[in-house]
C-alpha cells in the first residue's frame, strides 16, 4: 500500500496554488487533509501525477465572523478547529454537533472544511452541512473569482462545479434567523464510521411556532446530499404537529431518496432509517427552535 | 519470608519499553544493503495460470529481480502439515493438500501469490507489480459450503474425487434411542461466519544471510519461532542450528501467526542466499485480509432430546466446515467445535460429524477461539431453543443440566485436537452459573427491571450463557533459567510473545522460586538462539505449559542455590531461604551470600570442578501435559435495543471466569477484555464477506468493522472462581480465548430477548442492524 509515483508541489500563497493548478491542468489535484486522497493513493486507487499541496498556504485557514452574524470560513481550517471554536458554537451549534460524527478526533485534526466539500462524498457532513445551512462558497482561479451556492456546487458523487484550474478557497454560513435551530441524526454501524443514514433539519419558527423556514437534507442515502422538497413544502407556514412530521419521514423515507443495499444493509432497512431520523431530527430540531 | 508475588496484579515488566515507543518491532529492523519484497497476487479466486509476462516489471529502474514458479524450481511443492492428520479417531478419512509456495498452475484463492519482486524499496516493488501481466483461465469457484459437495462441484484438488478435506464422526451413547425416548426433539439450522484475526501488526518477514558465518537469521513475528527455524532448515539443507529465528516485540499473534512455510517465508529465505542480500517483506492491510488465514464459518444441522423438564437425553449435530483452498492445518478448527459442543453439560447420548470441505476461499487456521465460539454457539442456542419450547427459564435450564463440582475427571468422548480423548480436569460451573447471576441481578431484572422496561416500551433483553476452554495442550515446552553474576535471573523459553504479558508473569513464576524482584527476571522469548525446545504460543497454553516448565526449571535452580549455599554458609540446606536476591539463614537473616556470587562461585574458572556437578546456577526443565487443563466460565449481557433502527446497546457484561490459580490477575482481566472485544466483533460487527466468484469484498477497514474502544461497553464486570487444575504444580489452565468464546451466543440470546415482542429466532452469528430487521420484519410476517 504505497502510493504510485508522483510530482509534488508546496505553494506558500494562494496565488502560487492557482498558478500550479493552471499549469498542471488536468494532471494536478489539490492535496488539502488528505484524508481521503492518501489513504485512495495508497490503495492505488487513485493516481494523481501531481498533488498541489495547500498544507502550505497558510492564509487558507482562518474563521471569520461575519459582521451580518455569519461566518466565513478558509478551506483549510481543520475540521477540529471549527468544532471547538467559541464563535461557531455560540453561531451556529449545529456546525459543531455535526463535525463531531465525522470519523475520529484524530481525523478531524487533520481534515479540513473546504477539503471535505470539495471531494464530495456522498457520505460525507459537511458537504451536507453546507447545503442544510445554504452555504456560499467561493472559488478562485488565477485572474478571476466567483460565488457557488450549496446547492449549485455539487452536481454528483465526488463531483463538483470545479474545474481543474478551480480552487474553493473560503465557504461562507449565512446567519440563522431568530428561532432556528437544526439537529443531527445519523445511523452508522460504528462510531465514527460512515453513515448508513444520516439527516440535518434546520427549522425556523415564527412568533407562533409556525415553521417560517426548514431545510432537511438528507446524505448518505443517494449520489448526493438531498435537500428535502416535500419538507419545505407541507410544514412551512404550518404547526410542525408530531402528525405533520411523521407525514415527512415517510414521504421522504419513500420519495426522496436512493439508498442501495450494500454489505451493512439493505435498501429497505436504510430507507427505514431515514425514516426514524427525519422524524427524529425534525422533532429536535422544533423543540430546540422554541427555546 | 520472601514477598509471594506469585498470584498477584503487578505491572507489566514490559509497558515502560512499549509506551515509550522504545520496543523493537519488525519494520523498525534496518540492514545495510537491504531490499523490499511485494507480492503480486491474483484476481481471481479460480483459475489457470497459462502464462505470464514479468519482462516490462524486471526492467523498471531499481527492480532487483521478478520471479514466478518457475524460477523457483523444486520448491514449488506443497508445504509440510501443521498439524498432524486425525489418524487417532476411528473411521477418520482426510485428503491433506497444503499451501503452495506459489502458483504454479492454478489459482485456488484470491489472493494467492503468482509473482514475488524484489526491489531497493517496497514503493518499487509495488510498482513493479502493476507492469506484470499474467494471463488466467478463469473457473466457477466453489463458495457455498454445501453447494460444495454436492455431485458435478468444481473442484479445488483436480487430483481429489470431491471438495470433502475430511469426515470424522465421533459419538457416545445412543443418539437415534435418546431421541426416541425423549419427550421433545428439536431440529435448527445454525450458521457462524468467517472473521478475520486483525492483529494490530500484520505479518512480516525480515531474512538475513551471512555467507561467511553460513547462517541465515530471520526476524519475524511468528507465534512459533521454533517450527519456522525447523522448517527452513529442512527445506533448505541446514541444520537447526545454522538459522536464528528472533521475534521482535509483536503487536498481536491470534491465530494466523502460527502458520509457517507460507509463500513468504519459503521464498524469501531462498532468495535472500540467491541474491546474498537481506530481505524485508511486510504484509499490508489488505494483503492481511486476502491472504492470510482465518475461521469460524460453519453450517450445523444440529437435534436436541431432552424430557419435558428440561433435562438433555441426547444431541446430534452434523457440520460443514470451511477450511479454504488447503488445510495445511488440517482439523484442528472442526475438532475444537466437536469437543465444545458437548462439553460442559451432561449428555447421556451424543452423535458429531464433521465434513470438511475445501472452498476457494483462504486458508482456514485457527482465528483465538479456534473452532470454540462455534461449538458453544450452537449448543447454547440449541439449548435457548428449547427453553422457548419447554417455556423455561433459560438460566435454570442450564442450570439443571451442568456437569456438577463432584463429576471430576470427567472423560468427554471426544478426541480433540491433541489427539487423546479429552478430560475435564477439575472445575465448578453451577458456582459460576450462580456467581454471574447474582453479579447481574438475574433475578431483579426478569421481575422489576425487565417488565418496566417493557412497560415503558423500551426493549431491554438478557443473555445468560456456560462454557468451557479446552487449554494448555501439549506436546511440551521447556526453559531455561540461568542466575547471572549480577544477580538477576534470566528465563528463555521457546514460546514467542505478541503482547500476552510472558515478560511479566513468566517473571513472577521464577521470581516467586528464586526470591527476586520480579523486575530482575528478564525474560527472553521467541529467540531459537537462546531456547531451541518448544512448539509455540497458540491453544492459550503459554502460561500452562511454558510457565510450569518455568516453574520447574525455577525450582531445580533454587535447588542448586540452595546445595552450594549450605555448602559455603555451613548451615542445612533445610534452614536456608531465597529472599531478596540472597540465600539467607532463615533464622539468622545477616548470614546470607548473593545470588550473584552463588552464580560465580557455582563457575570456577581454576581450580577443581567435582564429578558430576554442573556449572552455573542454571537449569533446564521441561513439562508436557497427558491432555489438556480446561477453564471454564460463564458470560451474561444486557442489552438495550432500539427496535427502530435496531441498533443494541451493551448495557451490563458480566462474566465469571475459571482458569485455575491465575498468575497475574490483572493480566488474566486484560486477556479477558480483548477476547470479549474479538466476542463482541464476531457476534454484531465482523464479517468477512466473499461473493459468489470467490472475491473477497471486506479487504480493507472501510468494508470490514472491526470493533474499537468506541464500541465497547463502557465496562466489563468480572469475577473469578480459582479451581486449581491437578494436571500441574502452580494449579493454572489458560485463558487466552476465553472473552471470545461465549459472547456471540449470549449477545444473540440478548437480542432475542430484547425483541421478545416480535417472536424473532436467530439462529446465525456476524449479525448487523439490518440483518436483525430483515429477521424482524420477517418474523412479524411483513
Amino acid at each position: 500500500m504505497k502510493p504510485a509515483p508522483f510530482e509534488y508541489y508546496a505553494p506558500k500563497t494562494v496565488e502560487e496554488a492557482l498558478q500550479n493548478l493552471t499549469d498542471l491542468g488536468y494532471s494536478g489535484k489539490v492535496l488539502a487533509g488528505g484524508q481521503s486522497l492518501i489513504p485512495a493513493m495508497n490503495f492505488r486507487m487513485a493516481r494523481p501525477s501531481a498533488l498541489v499541496d495547500l498544507n502550505t498556504v497558510a492564509e487558507l485557514a482562518y474563521i471569520r465572523p461575519t459582521a451580518d452574524g455569519g461566518i466565513a470560513i478558509g478551506t483549510m481550517t481543520r475540521d477540529s478547529v471549527v468544532e471547538y471554536d467559541p464563535i461557531v458554537k455560540q453561531r451556529m451549534p449545529i456546525v459543531a454537533e455535526t463535525i463531531g460524527y465525522i470519523a475520529h478526533a484524530q481525523i478531524r485534526a487533520r481534515g479540513t472544511f473546504g477539503g471535505a466539500i470539495a471531494h464530495a462524498d456522498p457520505a460525507a457532513q459537511l458537504p451536507a452541512l453546507s447545503l442544510a445551512l445554504n452555504a456560499k462558497l467561493l472559488v478562485k482561479r488565477k485572474g478571476g473569482e466567483r460565488w457557488v451556492t450549496a446547492e449549485e456546487f455539487i452536481v454528483g458523487p465526488f463531483m463538483t462545479v470545479l474545474e481543474p484550474e478551480d480552487l474553493l478557497v473560503e465557504v461562507v454560513l449565512p446567519p440563522l434567523a431568530p428561532r432556528t435551530a437544526g439537529s443531527y441524526k445519523q445511523v452508522s454501524r460504528q462510531r465514527g464510521g460512515y453513515a448508513q443514514a444520516a439527516t440535518i433539519s434546520m427549522v425556523g419558527l415564527d412568533d407562533r411556532d409556525r415553521v417560517k423556514d426548514v431545510r432537511c437534507v438528507l446524505f448518505s442515502v443517494g449520489e448526493t446530499p438531498i435537500l428535502s422538497k416535500y419538507a419545505a413544502k407541507v410544514l412551512v407556514g404550518n404547526e410542525p404537529t408530531e402528525a405533520a412530521i411523521a407525514d415527512v419521514a415517510a414521504y421522504v423515507a419513500k420519495n426522496e431518496c436512493d439508498p442501495g443495499s450494500d454489505l451493512h444493509g439493505t435498501a429497505e432497512y436504510r430507507r427505514q432509517l431515514v425514516q426514524v431520523l427525519v422524524r427524529r431530527s425534525l422533532t429536535e430540531a422544533v423543540l430546540r427552535a422554541k427555546k | 519470608m520472601a514477598e509471594r508475588v506469585f498470584h498477584k496484579s503487578i505491572l507489566r515488566n514490559e509497558d515502560p519499553q512499549i509506551l515509550a515507543g522504545k520496543a523493537q518491532y519488525l519494520d523498525d529492523i534496518e540492514i545495510p544493503g537491504m531490499l523490499y519484497a511485494a507480492f503480486k497476487r491474483s484476481d481471481y479466486a479460480h483459475a489457470r495460470l497459462k502464462s505470464i509476462d514479468v519482462s516490462e516489471a524486471k526492467a523498471l529502474p531499481g527492480v532487483i529481480g521478478v520471479y514466478t514458479a518457475e524460477d523457483f524450481g523444486d520448491l514449488v511443492k506443497p508445504g509440510p502439515l501443521q498439524v498432524p492428520p486425525p489418524t487417532a479417531i476411528k473411521g477418520a478419512t482426510y485428503a491433506s493438500r497444503t499451501i503452495m509456495p506459489i502458483v504454479k498452475d492454478k489459482v485456488r484463492y484470491s489472493g494467492e501469490p503468482v509473482a514475488v519482486v524484489i526491489a531497493e524499496s517496497r514503493y518499487i516493488a509495488e510498482d513493479a507489480c502493476d507492469f506484470i501481466y499474467p494471463e488466467f483461465e478463469p473457473l466457477d469457484a466453489v463458495i457455498d459450503l454445501e453447494k460444495a459437495l454436492q455431485p458435478g462441484a468444481p473442484l479445488v484438488h483436480e487430483d481429489l474425487p470431491s471438495n470433502e478435506a475430511a469426515h470424522v464422526i465421533q459419538e457416545r451413547g445412543n443418539y437415534p434411542e435418546a431421541a426416541a425416548n425423549a419427550d421433545i426433539v428439536i431440529k435448527k439450522k445454525i450458521y457462524m461466519d468467517r472473521v478475520a484475526a486483525v492483529a494490530l501488526e500484520n505479518r512480516g518477514i525480515v531474512v538475513n544471510w551471512d555467507d561467511k558465518a553460513q547462517m541465515m537469521t530471520i526476524w519475524c513475528g511468528t507465534q512459533s519461532p521454533i517450527t519456522l527455524r525447523n522448517a527452513t532448515a529442512t527445506r533448505m539443507g541446514l541444520f537447526e542450528n545454522q538459522v536464528r529465528v528472533i521475534t521482535p516485540f509483536t503487536g498481536g499473534g491470534f491465530g494466523p501467526k502460527i502458520n509457517t512455510s507460507m509463500p513468504d517465508d519459503v521464498l524469501l529465505t531462498e532468495l535472500a542466499v540467491r541474491l546474498n542480500r537481506p530481505i524485508k517483506w511486510y504484509e499490508d492491510r489488505r494483503e492481511n485480509f486476502l491472504a492470510t488465514t482465518s475461521e469460524r464459518d460453519q453450517v450445523h444441522y444440529a437435534e436436541i432430546a431432552l424430557t419435558k423438564e428440561g433435562k438433555i437425553l441426547g444431541f446430534k449435530d452434523v457440520f460443514y466446515h470451511n477450511s479454504g483452498a488447503y488445510d495445511s492445518y488440517m482439523m484442528t478448527v472442526p475438532l475444537n467445535t466437536q469437543t465444545h459442543t458437548v462439553s460442559n453439560y451432561n449428555i447421556p447420548s451424543f452423535y458429531t460429524e464433521i465434513f470438511m470441505v475445501f472452498t476457494n476461499e483462504m486458508v482456514v487456521t485457527p482465528v483465538r477461539g479456534a473452532g470454540r465460539p462455534q461449538g458453544v454457539f450452537v449448543m447454547e442456542r440449541m439449548i435457548d431453543a428449547a427453553a422457548r419450547e419447554l417455556k423455561m427459564d433459560v438460566a435454570e435450564i442450564r442450570r439443571i443440566n451442568l456437569i456438577q463440582p463432584d463429576a471430576y475427571p470427567v472423560s468427554t468422548g471426544i478426541i480433540g485436537q491433541d489427539f487423546v480423548e479429552g478430560v475435564l480436569d477439575s472445575g465448578d460451573y453451577p458456582t459460576a452459573l450462580a456467581k454471574v447471576m447474582e453479579m447481574i441481578d438475574y433475578k431483579k431484572f426478569r421481575e422489576e427491571i425487565q417488565p418496566k422496561a417493557r412497560a415503558e416500551g423500551r426493549h431491554l433483553g438478557i443473555g445468560i450463557c456456560t462454557f468451557t476452554e479446552g487449554t494448555g495442550v501439549g506436546p511440551y515446552e521447556g526453559a531455561k533459567i540461568t542466575v547471572g553474576g549480577n544477580g538477576k535471573v534470566s528465563v528463555a523459553t521457546g514460546v514467542a510473545t505478541q503482547g500476552q504479558a510472558h515478560y511479566t508473569s513468566f517473571a513472577q513464576i521464577a521470581a516467586e522460586q528464586l526470591g527476586v524482584e520480579v523486575k530482575d527476571v528478564k525474560v527472553i522469548t521467541g529467540d531459537t538462539g537462546a531456547f531451541a525446545w518448544g512448539a509455540g504460543t497458540f491453544a492459550s497454553r503459554g502460561a500452562t505449559v511454558a510457565g510450569t516448565a518455568i516453574h520447574l526449571a525455577a525450582v531445580k535452580v533454587k535447588n542448586k542455590a540452595l546445595k552450594l549455599a549450605s555448602q559455603i554458609l555451613e548451615t542445612p540446606e533445610s534452614e536456608l531461604e531465597l529472599v531478596g536476591g540472597f540465600v539467607q539463614v532463615a533464622d539468622l537473616p545477616d548470614k546470607k551470600i548473593s545470588l550473584g556470587d552463588l552464580a560465580s562461585k557455582a563457575n570456577p574458572m581454576r581450580g577443581t570442578f567435582p564429578p558430576g556437578a554442573e556449572p552455573g546456577l542454571e537449569a533446564v526443565a521441561y513439562y508436557g501435559p497427558p491432555y489438556g487443563a480446561t477453564g471454564a466460565g460463564c458470560m451474561a449481557m444486557i442489552l438495550d435495543v432500539d427496535a427502530e433502527t435496531m441498533k443494541p446497546k451493551i448495557e451490563r457484561l458480566v462474566m465469571v471466569h475459571d482458569c485455575g490459580i491465575p498468575i497475574n490477575p490483572m493480566v488474566v482481566e486484560g486477556q479477558v477484555h480483548g477476547g470479549v472485544q474479538m466476542g463482541i466483533g464476531n457476534a454484531f460487527f465482523e464479517k468477512v464477506f466473499y461473493d459468489e466468484t470467490g472475491q473477497l469484498l471486506t479487504a480493507s477497514f472501510m468494508d470490514y468493522l472491526f470493533p474499537q474502544a468506541t464500541d465497547m461497553p463502557p465496562k466489563m464486570e468480572l469475577g473469578h472462581t480459582e479451581i486449581p487444575s491437578p494436571l500441574n504444580p502452580l494449579g493454572i489452565k489458560g485463558v487466552g480465548e476465553a472473552g471470545a468464546i461465549p459472547t456471540p451466543a449470549v449477545f444473540t440470546q440478548a437480542l432475542e430477548d430484547a425483541l421478545f415482542d416480535t417472536g424473532v429466532e436467530i439462529m446465525e452469528s456476524n449479525l448487523s442492524p439490518s440483518k436483525v430487521y430483515t429477521y424482524v420484519q420477517k418474523a412479524k410476517g411483513a
